[in-house]
């Protein structure tokens, strides 16, 4: 464990399971191809959570939390999947 | 029989319950704040409609780790009769007492109006009285219930008559036009494997009096205490 305290920032974001119907997803295709946008062949929701962490953690004790609270809350696994990045955050300086 | 009816912050179908149960069923009923680790003495316990922790994140996915959801479990794994009702539910589901998840509606409208439900199993307490293909008016009011599950769980779900309602039509007939809310295969309500802790969208506790419009909410009600009288001899 680092001898510093450090501030991090994990971007956690989270979609519907490719198997599973997304009707505001399909709302949104329906609107962006009526507008013209002819290419377009999906478009799809999700959520984006952004949690931040400071103490003496190291990023793989930040990154076993965050997947944590993923598993226990911040996703349902019966509809959803997410993926997480985990990036130190140097513009907040960890006080002492 | 004596009927609990949790309150989390946001339900507001709590005094419907406690309405239907005490008014028109003659039975005691009290509420239970969510924030209690153990449940009073309780034979039933109602989970609600309303809109708990304000559906944040997602539906009922915060009330289920509510202090009170544990003594919840430890009811409904001594086989007493647990009923979630709409967003009691979703709660339901998020705790895992049942399988599955919900999805927003597929038309993504709040739906509020009265549907046709078709019992299809006689599995639960709350259905035993009724018939098969019997035909009840219940209305529903919800953003989310449009009900997923993977193919396993659905095929478990219909092997052992887990599948206690589906949307259908006044004469029965199941289609695309009477599902409300494009749930998968047009389930409005389950049970567990043991058939003591139900889910369902619709509301029976709004139409329990002529005036409301139908009374078929009585059915379900009637069916549990039918059968509480029937163990108690």
């Amino acid at each position: 464990m680092p001898a510093t305290r450090k501030a991090w920032k994990v971007d956690v974001l989270v979609t519907l399971k490719p198997s599973v119907l997304d009707p505001q997803g399909a709302t949104v295709q329906r609107a962006l191809e009526s507008m013209g946008y002819a290419d377009l062949t999906a478009a799809r929701l999700g959520k984006y959570l952004q949690l931040t962490f400071r103490g003496r953690l190291s990023r793989k004790a930040v990154e076993q939390q965050a997947r944590r609270m993923c598993d226990k809350l911040l996703v349902n696994p019966v509809i959803e999947q997410y993926r997480l990045t985990v990036a130190e955050d140097r513009g907040r300086e960890a006080k002492p | 029989m004596k009927f609990g009816i949790v309150v989390f912050p946001g339900s507001n179908c709590d005094h419907d319950c406690y309405a239907a149960v005490r008014d028109v069923l003659g039975q005691p009923a009290r509420f239970i704040w969510h924030g209690e680790r153990s449940l009073p003495d309780v034979d039933c316990v109602i989970l609600p409609g309303g809109f708990s922790y304000g559906d944040y994140l997602r539906t009922g996915a915060i009330a289920r780790f509510s202090p009170v959801m544990a003594a919840v479990r430890r009811h409904a794994e001594r086989g007493r009769p647990l009923i979630g009702i709409c967003n009691g539910f979703q709660i339901l589901l998020e705790a895992g007492l049942l399988p599955g998840a919900m999805l927003r509606n597929r038309d993504l409208h709040f739906v509020c109006r009265y549907v046709h439900l078709r019992v299809e199993s006689r599995r639960s307490p709350f259905t035993r009285a009724l018939a098969e293909g019997q035909v009840l008016r219940i209305p529903v009011a919800h953003g989310e219930g449009n009900y997923f599950c993977d193919p396993g769980t659905l095929e478990r779900l219909r092997a052992n008559n887990q599948i206690l309602f589906r949307y259908c039509g006044p004469d029965g007939e199941t289609g695309p036009a009477h599902n409300p809310n494009g749930s998968l295969d047009h389930i409005a309500g389950i049970c567990n494997t043991a058939g003591n802790v139900v889910g369902m969208m619709p509301h029976p506790e709004r139409c329990m009096e002529p005036a409301m419009g139908s009374t078929d909410g009585r059915e379900l009600f009637r069916s549990l205490l039918a059968e509480a009288a029937a163990v108690l001899g």
